[in-house]
């Protein structure tokens, strides 16, 4: 027996569109925090996904193509409304809120008001490396930036996610985790002998 | 040291918090309901490309 010269069936990918729709919708959610908005967000999307599938490579990520369409299309929008001032670290918007009491432990109520609160391109960030399962490297590919502006962006919007929840000053809260403080214990121990 | 290391502890416990959270967000939008429109525009698409 030989085997079949046909090794793959050849999928449309466009066939394979409504098993991102969920995923896809999330994804605009994060970033409008609307659910109307959202809607017409991932329409767009479809569309264009739809009309421009010639594009896709074959064999990549699907998901990851369709979330840089869906977020260009938002932030390209948003570019056009201009309404909204420029403020990607959501500094004037976090002016106009109150910090909540808790004690070490967060609501998620105070936690989406944070998260409302952070610019799009913050919650773009969290949301891909934090929640949706991107790599860095699928997060870097669709946002159009490099690895690195990918971990000091998330770096910096998780930092501002403390402060504002008021978990801590904010800063660094990343950095130094496998800091190994025991270490300390074994030389202080040489330099008494 | 000991407020060193509890100062190592609680950053780690704010990302785990925050990560905690963006998941629980996440994955309440995706257990949102689909809406019908984007199956019916699927369907349209489809629709038109096949009367080409």
């Amino acid at each position: 027996m030989t085997t079949p010269s046909v090794s793959k069936p050849v999928r449309d990918p466009r066939e394979e569109l409504p098993e991102h729709l969920g995923a896809l919708r999330a994804f605009a959610l994060s970033l409008t925090r609307n659910s109307a908005s959202a809607d017409d967000l991932v329409q767009d999307t479809i569309v264009k996904a739809w009309s421009n599938i010639e594009k896709f490579e074959r064999g990549t990520n699907l998901r990851a193509w369709l979330f840089t369409i869906l977020r260009n299309t938002f932030y390209s929008d948003r570019r056009k409304r201009k309404r909204e001032v420029a403020d990607p670290d959501g500094i004037h918007a976090a002016t106009l809120y109150e910090k909540p009491a808790h004690d070490g432990r967060l609501a998620m109520s105070d936690f989406v008001r944070a998260f409302d609160r952070l610019s799009p391109e913050h919650r773009e960030v969290l949301t891909l490396v934090g929640a949706s399962g991107f790599s860095y490297e699928e997060a870097a590919e669709t946002m159009g930036v490099a690895v690195g502006t990918v971990k000091s962006r998330a770096n910096r919007a998780r930092a501002r996610l403390a402060e504002m929840l008021g978990l801590e000053e904010g800063e660094d809260i990343l950095a130094g985790a496998d800091r190994n403080s025991l270490a300390v214990m074994g030389k202080s121990g040489v330099a008494a002998a | 040291m000991y407020s060193d290391m509890a100062d190592e502890k609680s950053k780690a416990s704010i990302r785990e918090q925050i990560n905690e959270n963006l998941k629980r967000v996440y994955e309440q939008a995706l257990q949102e309901e689909v809406p019908d429109r984007f199956k019916e525009l699927l369907a349209q698409l489809k629709e038109k490309e096949g009367g080409k």
